[in-house]
């Protein structure tokens, strides 16, 4: 290879925000054809330094050459224009657009005569045709699943005919079989002289796919290296600098019934749906994004009102549920969308963590503020939250940070029922082990634990029995021995029917 | 050129952003005079002695305070829980109307009873008034800007008929105003001979406690919640449209209360000229005061400023009134830029 194969070069990227270096002299190149994963913990640098690439952020010092050319540096314009593209890994798309709208944003004229759709159909069609990204050209992009979304999103930046392809840890939301197409397409791009970076934690996935792999620590490269040439077990060194441990499940005996499902109806999204945990009892819901995930964890949060079927929450029947009432019968709710359900992200840490145990801390409706405040210190040392103060601003916290601030509050008045709905989503292995741990330290306690998940090896590792969802039915349950994730698969994408489950009587013999 | 967000907004840069909202909007005002032919560096200092260069001077400011104080609350706290309240105006005439109701015989109390008898009503009234809008919100999602600000038109029109119609005041020689309000609901004057009256201690007292209520209580909480994120506010478990009906009730009994305040504190009747748009003003001294109940009363002590001010440098320099309408609007604008600039950087490249 010469340097003209060289697409992408990063020559000393140096950028902090206040205090912290988030990227300390970063250098690597991607060269055509290249997958090249790029592997760190979240807060290592690897948001940032994509930022950088595509113009959103400027960096202190160094330089970005595309095509050997230097990029002007803060221009998304330039950045486009020199043909990189970004798929986020939080999708960038106006829900109240059509696909086809959201795909054509920013690249018309605006003083155009025509719109352009009709060829911009076209294009859009023989994309999805040639790579395997079948979406509805018509539909809005709200009614999209997660992984419907990502295929808008990919398509986007193909439509812009990028030839360097950044895509954000694309496979947390597919399933295996998804993975494996989205595979495909990746090396069809790459076999056509497209260049990829691959930001993934999933290190099978990263040995699978790429060619070489850079990972970052704390703004720093500590690795750079072929992928054929080293081990999962070095990367992971490489990454966190130690190894993690996930704390391992324990067989435990299952005691009462703590949620229940009893053929449990909703107006559109759940049909016929029947479940129940037990305490000391982890259930994984596994699926797809979009089959009813969302109608589900409402129910549980108290969101939305069953229209047939009976919900009870510790044997008692619970007609129209409310988040009050939810919270006052013990149930911990750690929501999917962890920035909009989750964080009022203009108040401050201490705040947010009292926003579900306020009312305690205020007798005759007046705030007893040190206590607030002195709780909030409390949970953020023991759930390792690390901010700058509580008085900071919650929107501040990075992701990983966030979602310790939310298990802070809903785990610490030891709730009997935790909902987690796709807790680990986005997170890296440190903080999906934090995540992982305290749910199984939870089940311990005696809690009854609602585990939905995309991720089959969390649900499988993490789960005592899974159901498997699938357009807005649940499938009876299974202990993750008896299963195998294909067969899960199988279910997940409707290959197996999936009937009207009748299971909540069904009782397993328990190792005690 | 571009925007970056900012990791964090120094209390230094909060403070700011006023500050150069109100010098911004002086420099705007100084281009206007010059461009009208006066010299701007007197107009300055005329503006500042006509507000604030005599016992006079410096009570008709206070007086011009006093409202504003009142509206600029109501405006904070609504906004706060993203309720946007533009119909402080009507409300202050809905709060107006109710202690014209009350004060003028439909009962007999002594002063210290009377006074927070025609404040509760004229609160009362207002809060009602907002009512209506918050109630389209909650269940039918009505935008409430449409429905606040067409609300004043319709009180306008309905004290319109009051003070042409059935509450004319034999006496009043054929003005088009109400009967006046008995003595005993009257406020003190502050400063003899002036019209500064006790209401500026009221605005005062009730700025520290908005501010108080939002800070200290689960109220105030609930409110800061659900304007900074339903969704989250929800999924927690704060009741919302509860939340946004009694945000409401505070905010139009605020305004209800400049309304009596004017009444008994300036004009003792009901006519139509009984705010001068304090109500609209209101919106302003929120904005300049970044939401914040004690910010508002320097804000509406500013705004008052510049009224009366030029006022008196209009009137010495021969040039249009407007100066002071054109100041209040550019300092909104160059408030609600260097609010972004809080929040945001501007890059160079």
């Amino acid at each position: 290879m010469n340097n003209s194969d060289i697409v992408l070069r990063l020559k000393d990227i140096t950028r902090s925000f206040g205090s912290l270096v988030a990227n300390d002299r970063v250098s690597f190149d991607l060269r055509r054809g290249e997958i090249l994963a790029l592997l760190g913990e979240n807060g290592a640098g690897k948001t940032t330094l994509m930022n950088i690439i595509f113009g959103h952020y400027v960096a202190d010092q160094g330089e970005v050459e595309v095509f050997n050319r230097v990029l002007p540096p803060g221009s998304p314009k330039a950045a486009i224009a020199a043909g990189i593209g970004m798929v986020h890994q939080h999708f960038t798309l106006a829900g109240n657009l059509s696909v086809l709208e959201n795909i054509l944003i920013g690249t018309r004229s605006l003083i155009s005569p025509q719109s352009g759709e009709k060829a911009a159909r076209k294009k859009i069609m023989e994309l999805s045709e040639k790579y395997g990204l079948q979406v509805d050209t018509a539909a809005l992009v709200r009614d999209l699943s997660i992984g419907e979304k990502q295929r808008v999103e990919i398509l986007k930046v193909l439509y812009r005919d990028a030839r360097i392809l950044i895509l954000d840890e694309p496979t947390a939301v597919l399933t295996p079989h998804e993975i494996g197409n989205l595979f495909n397409t990746l090396r069809r791009f790459v076999s056509q002289g497209l260049a990829i970076i691959f930001i993934s934690h999933k290190m099978n996935e990263i040995m699978e796919i790429s060619d070489s792999v850079v990972v970052l620590r704390q703004g720093k490269v500590t690795s750079r290296v072929r992928t054929a040439g080293t081990t999962i077990h070095e990367l992971a060194k490489a990454m966190v600098g130690s190894v993690i441990t996930i704390r391992e499940r324990e067989p435990l005996k299952p005691g009462e019934r703590v949620l229940e499902f009893r053929n449990l109806s909703l107006k559109k999204g759940l049909e016929d749906v029947s479940l129940s945990v037990r305490s000391h009892e982890i259930l994984g819901i596994a699926g797809v994004s979009g089959n009813g995930q969302v109608e589900l964890a409402d129910v549980i949060s108290g969101l939305l009102k069953p229209v047939r079927g009976v919900f009870l929450v510790h044997g008692k029947p619970v007609p129209a549920p409310s988040p009050i009432e939810m919270l006052s019968k013990g149930v911990g709710r750690i929501p999917e969308d962890r920035i909009q359900d989750g964080l009022i992200g203009d108040m401050s840490v201490w705040e947010n963590l009292g926003l579900e145990n306020y009312r305690d801390y205020s007798p005759f409706g007046l705030l007893r503020l040190k206590a607030l405040r002195d709780n909030g210190r409390k949970l953020v040392k023991e759930f390792d939250v690390r901010c700058q103060s509580i008085f900071q601003p919650a929107r501040l916290l990075s992701g990983g940070n966030i979602q310790k601030l939310i298990l802070a509050r809903v785990l610490s008045p030891h709730p009997g029922i935790i909902l987690a709905n796709q807790p680990c989503w986005g997170l890296d292995i440190a903080a999906a082990a934090f995540v992982g741990n305290r749910l199984l330290q939870a089940r311990e306690r005696g809690a009854g634990v609602i585990l939905i998940s995309e991720d089959l090896e969390e649900v499988m590792g993490l789960s005592d029995r899974i159901q498997v969802i699938f357009e807005g039915r649940l499938s009876d349950s299974m202990r993750p021995e008896e299963v195998t994730p294909e067969e899960l698969g199988l279910l997940m994408t409707g290959h197996v029917n999936i009937t009207a489950n009748h299971n909540f009587d069904r009782e397993f013999e328990y190792a005690s | 050129m571009r925007l970056e967000p900012r990791e964090h907004s120094s209390i230094f840069l909060n403070l700011g952003a006023p500050v150069f909202a109100v010098l911004a909007g002086l420099a705007v005002c100084s281009i206007m005079v010059w461009l009208a032919g006066a010299p701007a560096g007197k107009a300055l200092v005329l503006i500042f002695r006509g507000a604030l260069g005599s016992k006079f001077a410096i009570s008709e400011t206070l007086t011009r305070t006093t409202p504003l104080i009142f509206c600029g609350l109501a405006a904070a706290v609504a906004f706060r829980a993203k309720l946007w309240n533009i119909g402080a105006e009507g409300q202050l005439y809905m709060g107006a109307v109710a202690a014209t109701l009350v004060g003028t015989g439909l009962v007999d109390f002594p002063g210290y009873l009377l006074i927070p008898l025609v404040f509760a009503a004229g609160a009362l009234a207002g809060g009602i008034l907002l009512l209506g809008p918050a109630l389209l919100k909650t269940k039918l999602k009505v935008d409430e800007v449409v429905t606040t600000l067409l609300l004043n038109f319709i009180v306008l029109l309905f004290v319109n008929w009051l003070v042409f119609g059935p509450w004319k005041d034999p006496m009043a020689l054929g003005w088009p105003q109400a009967r006046p309000i008995l003595d005993a609901a009257i406020l003190g004057k502050l400063i003899p001979r002036t019209r500064l009256h006790s209401g500026l201690l009221i605005s005062l007292a009730i700025a520290v406690i908005v501010w108080a209520f939002m800070r200290f209580t689960r109220w105030g909480l609930e409110t800061r919640a659900v304007g900074a994120n339903v969704r989250a506010a929800r999924f927690s478990g704060i009741p919302v449209n509860r939340t946004i009906v009694r945000t409401a009730l505070i905010s139009g009994g605020l305004a209800g209360m400049a309304g009596v305040c004017e009444l008994t504190g300036v004009r003792d009747y009901l006519t139509l000229d009984l705010s001068p748009g304090f109500g609209y003003t209101g919106i302003v001294v929120a904005m300049l005061a970044g939401l914040h109940p004690l910010g508002v009363i320097l804000a509406s002590f500013f705004i008052s400023v510049i009224y009366i001010g030029a006022d008196s440098m209009t009137r010495q320099l021969g040039i249009t009134r407007y100066i002071a309408d054109v100041n209040t609007a550019v300092c909104l604008l160059t408030m609600l830029t260097t609010m972004l600039l809080t929040r945001y950087r501007i890059r160079l490249k």
